[in-house]
């Protein structure tokens, strides 16, 4: 019978080598299945393989290059309008003008690129099928959703981050041909670059958490799109008396006082809003998590 | 080595797989056959840990597929060619699949020669024809040497030349005593390269057997016979016990069975009557396989008491 006259199968040698970071404490060879990589943690690899996978594709460069455009080009190009057409402009039009607020105005437009990356993180690998085989390397489930949201995090908030920065600089630089120029250390100033910055990247992985709960790029992508734009249109209509209430609250509306440098009237806080727009985030990647476990892939 | 004890999956009130218990074991190439929707894909998502199953178990080498850590050292698998993102190229593909189990580089580059595509490692996997994807799907199964391999279809969109070369790479994965589970609609490559059969119809267990005893048992064997005298012949084997009918869609030969093909010879010879051919007919796997088969097929076609019962059938 084949199954008893046939060698008991070994690794062989050479898959067993270590990676060459690790090769000094390779473990002795008559021990070959515990290798030192067992020991490692295993988040730290998932970390690895997403990150792989973020950088493996071209559509996150074009992405992350279209949200950093637009953050700094509209920004750019609104400051310089506002700048050609200020000497004919009336008092009032001049009235209420906020520097800082046009230079990041770019993040109305560049957080729906934002959104779709982070839903293509997840959806892309369901529509190709690929998420079969993530799951199949990884089959601690929850471990690869925790590290396609950090590696997102990460990559979005330094992206946003840096391109908010320099949406505000090159846009104080236009706006000072006419001295109209807010400077870093003004009160808020720095708070609203900075979390413009943080917003995109909370958004990103909203959005990651959506897709993994909607898993169609289609769909989750007009739901994220629904959120931010369309949501706190609707909410305008409602009577002031109940909207005031609750409109702080919406996600979009929470994340948004984090960029105003003035906090507008009936909105939050800056950095309350951003931690509620974080807790919107979390609960829907706690949704995905439970879902991702309980489905079959 | 892979166990299924009483596995069932149902999605709804259809029954996918049901109470299907098999062992697979290591060093030989269990095929794992079945008509089209008689649950394989299931059942191997299932091992895989991708589905749950509804009721029932099935371990990879003593544990649920979910309990393993780092598995693809463990259990590699071919599922579906084309599950890979086209953007990514072939070499990250693996590294991302090599990152996530602790698994080097040059394991990566490795594969990536044992199944000939180091000149097109960096090209988008988008680009690449089914048999490229097959065989990067084969490279992915090999990156972690485990001892465990399964391949759902692996032969699909290969040309002759990468039929040759699976076969023998999954011939050569068995003596080296690894526990290959092959699925395949393909009979014929699955009669040239199996060793042990599990068969299943309608998600449930028909046979787990070896290759040649599954054939053997197939009630197909019989002898191909031609001559000019048929009336003659026909009435002289029917006189030893034989019974002839006319091989089907054939050149007027006859079929045989009863009688092997010296005593059909040595008959003919002493009543003077020629033969033109006189040959030993093996049933194939297919037709053992269709044989088998044949009850669950039907019972498809008309409406299962499980769906009648629900209401959904009909």
């Amino acid at each position: 019978m084949p199954s008893t006259t046939a060698p008991k199968f070994r690794p062989s040698a050479r898959s067993l080598e270590l990676e060459p970071d690790m090769t000094t404490l390779t473990p002795p060879a008559s021990h070959p299945g515990a290798t030192l990589r067992d020991r490692r943690p295993l988040f730290l690899d998932v970390l690895r393989s997403e990150w792989t996978k973020l950088r493996s594709v071209r559509s996150t460069y074009w992405i992350l290059g279209a949200m950093a455009a637009t953050t700094i080009g509209l920004g750019a190009l609104l400051s310089a309008f506002y700048t050609l057409n200020y000497t004919t402009m009336s008092p009032a039009d001049r009235a209420g003008f906020d520097p800082t607020r046009y230079a990041l105005s770019g993040l109305l437009l560049a957080q729906l690129a934002i959104g779709a990356l982070g839903v293509l993180v997840v959806t892309s690998e369901y529509g190709t099928g690929m998420i079969r085989t993530t799951f199949a390397a990884v089959p601690q489930r929850r471990l690869v959703l925790g590290a396609k949201a950090l590696v997102f995090t990460a990559v979005t908030a330094v992206t946003g981050v840096i391109s908010c920065f320099v949406a505000f600089f090159l846009s104080q630089a236009i706006l000072s041909s006419h001295h109209l120029q807010a400077t870093i250390a003004a009160p808020g100033v720095l708070r609203a670059v900075i979390g413009g910055g943080l917003y995109l990247a909370a958004l990103g992985v909203l959005a990651v958490g959506i897709g993994a709960v909607i898993r169609h790029t289609a769909g989750a992508i007009s739901t994220v799109f629904g959120l931010v734009l369309v949501v706190p249109i609707i909410v305008i209509f409602l009577p002031s008396s109940w909207s005031n209430g609750f409109g702080p609250y919406l996600p979009s509306n929470a994340g948004r006082a984090v960029f105003s440098v003035a906090q507008q009237p009936h909105t939050l806080a800056p950095w309350t809003g951003l931690a509620v727009f974080c807790a919107y985030t979390a609960a829907t990647l706690l949704i995905a998590a439970v879902l991702l476990t309980r489905r079959d892939a | 080595m892979i166990q299924a004890r009483v596995l069932t999956k149902r999605y709804g009130p259809l029954v996918a797989v049901n109470g299907l218990s098999f062992e697979v074991l290591p060093g030989r190439v269990t095929g794992f056959l079945g008509p089209n929707g008689s649950g394989k894909s299931t059942t191997l998502r299932m091992v895989l840990g991708l589905d749950a199953p509804s009721s029932g178990t099935v371990t990879v080498n003593g544990r649920p597929y979910g309990l393993h850590r780092r598995p693809l050292r463990e259990v590699g698998a071919l599922l579906d060619a084309k599950a890979i993102h086209g953007g990514r190229s072939a070499y990250n593909h693996l590294l991302c699949l090599a990152r996530a189990n602790g698994i080097s580089r040059d394991r990566v580059d490795e594969v990536l020669e044992r199944v000939g595509m180091t000149s097109v490692a960096h090209k988008q996997a988008g680009t690449f024809s089914l048999g490229m994807g097959q065989r990067l799907g084969i490279a992915a199964a090999l990156l972690g040497d485990p001892g465990v391999l399964l391949f759902d279809e692996p032969v699909n969109g290969l040309d002759p030349e990468g039929i040759v070369w699976i076969r023998t790479l999954m011939r050569s994965l068995a003596a080296e005593g690894r526990t290959v589970f092959v699925s395949s609609h393909l009979m014929s490559e699955m009669a040239i390269t199996a060793d042990h059969l599990i068969v299943i119809g309608q998600g449930r267990l028909i046979a787990e057997t070896s290759m040649a005893d599954f054939i053997r048992s197939s009630s197909q064997n019989h002898v191909r016979v031609r001559t000019p005298q048929p009336d003659e012949l026909i009435r002289l084997l029917a006189a030893h016990g034989a019974t002839t009918k006319a091989d089907p869609g054939m050149d007027g030969a006859l079929s045989v069975t009863g009688l092997d093909c010296p005593s059909i010879g040595d008959l003919a010879a002493a009543h003077h009557i020629g033969l033109r051919e006189l040959s030993s007919q093996q049933p194939s796997l297919e037709d053992a396989f269709m044989e088998m088969t044949h009850d669950a097929v039907d019972y498809r076609a008309e409406v299962s008491p499980e769906r009648a019962l629900t209401g959904i059938g009909a």
